[in-house]
């Protein structure tokens, strides 16, 4: 087969119309950025799903191991006082 | 399906981590790239997620036959901006069988030299307009049966590329049936041709889903593992089900003399295809094989020069751009 070396594979994060953030969709092969751009808004926005583009090369990516779960996120599961349902207010005061 | 007959791999790993393996499973947690798998799992994966993106990308050959024919400029639009998500599709699939550890050069080529398949839908010729309207209709719709549950299978890079598949296809369906409509309405000669097309589509529309149950020794594990969802005939019911109503609807009659509703068991009974003729077909031996791996080869040849040209560009700006600085 005639190419040995493959495009480099870069993940493609889309921002839609109502404000929220870039959002992770997916990934694809390019050459370099500005082509990946190019193939991004073919294969990821063909029915108007953005109107803004990031890609980062997949190597440039560091992530958090599967095997730290525990460590990682046991921490926050008995901090309950963390979220507002935590705490009773009288009805009487009202919303709040 | 579009991944028929996947052989599911033994496994030869450590029984405890298997166990924890299926309990997740079992407790409905997707699994992802980075997480232990058992190799039996992994390799089934490439295996099915594979044969799914070659069927996408195998798939625009008959259908992109008719572009440049379509009868009007706006069926025309509607076939190509169809078919051009059928190759969404097929890079959607490809990268998630890459999370596995398999390259995408490697699928291509495994395509190419006959160690992976495709759907055996696409082995058949498309001879008139109306299998425009009976492609998307039948095949568009006999892979939403199978693609919809998929939507909740245990591996979250291929369950995610579902989700998305999902939401394009049913305008697959749709424009397919409105053909058939367009069709059944002209002229006697175009009913004719839409009446042809379905007696051509119906068998292997049929076929997709995967020999009978009795036959199909793969699915138990790939059933414990949720990368399948539901049994070959169960789909095919299903389908059957859902799509005699419609070609009532269009006037049109499926080529089956068997076929009638069963009031019993609240489902229709109908003829099983040839299954001589699958395992022919699925084993090079259909109308289309040789055309369409000729075609898959010629692109992949034609294209080796723009490949290497882009990374030639890229590292020429590369360069430029760290001498610049
Ligand atoms: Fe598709
Ligand atoms: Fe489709």
């Amino acid at each position: 087969m005639s190419t040995s070396k493959e495009w480099p594979l870069w993940e493609v994060f889309i921002r839609g119309q109502h404000g929220m953030s870039h959002r992770h969709v997916g990934s694809l092969h390019a050459a370099d950025a500005e082509h990946a751009i190019r193939n991004a808004r073919d294969v990821y926005t063909r029915r108007n799903e953005g109107v803004s583009i990031w890609v980062v090369e997949a190597a440039q990516i560091t992530a958090s191991s599967p095997s730290e779960k525990g460590p990682l996120y046991e921490p926050a599961r008995d901090k309950v006082y963390r979220h507002p349902t935590f705490y009773d207010i009288p009805e009487e005061v009202g919303k709040m | 399906m579009y991944a028929q007959m996947i052989k599911s791999e033994a496994t030869q790993d450590d029984p405890e981590m298997l166990a924890a393996f299926q309990a997740r499973i079992d407790a409905g947690e997707k699994i992802e790239p980075k997480d232990w798998m058992p190799e039996g799992y992994r390799k089934t994966l490439i295996r099915q997620i594979g044969q799914h993106a070659h069927s996408e990308i195998v798939g625009q050959l008959p259908e992109g036959n008719w572009i440049t024919r379509a009868p009007t400029l706006e069926r025309k639009a509607n076939l190509l901006a169809k078919v051009q998500d059928e190759a969404g599709h097929g890079l959607y699939l490809y990268c998630a069988a890459e999370t596995l550890g398999v390259s995408r050069d490697e699928l291509t080529e495994m395509l190419l030299d006959g160690r992976m398949k495709y759907s055996s839908i696409f082995n058949y010729p498309t001879l008139t307009w109306a299998d425009m309207g009976a492609v998307g209709w039948l095949v568009d719709g006999a892979a939403i049966m199978n693609q919809v549950p998929l939507q909740r299978t245990s591996y979250g890079p291929y369950a995610r590329a579902m989700v998305r598949i999902c939401k394009e296809e049913s305008f697959h369906q749709r424009q397919g049936f409105h053909i058939m409509m367009a069709m059944v309405n002209g002229s006697d000669a175009q009913k004719r041709m839409a009446q042809d097309a379905l007696n051509r589509f119906w068998y292997p529309a049929l076929m997709m889903f995967g020999p009978s149950d009795k036959d199909s020794v793969h699915s138990t594990q790939s059933m414990a593992w949720k990368i399948k969802m539901n049994t070959n005939d169960e789909l095919r019911q299903k389908f059957v089900d859902e799509t005699v109503p419609q070609a009532e609807y269009l006037g049109l009659t499926v080529p089956d003399e068997n076929l009638r509703w069963n009031e019993e068991t609240g489902h229709y009974d109908f003829s099983e295809p040839d299954w001589s003729e699958f395992f022919d077909v699925i084993s090079g031996n259909g109308p289309c094989n040789t055309d369409r791996l000729n075609a898959r080869q010629k692109a992949w040849d034609d294209g080796a020069w723009v490949r290497e040209a882009m990374v030639a560009h890229a590292e020429k700006k590369r360069a430029r751009k760290l001498a610049a600085e």
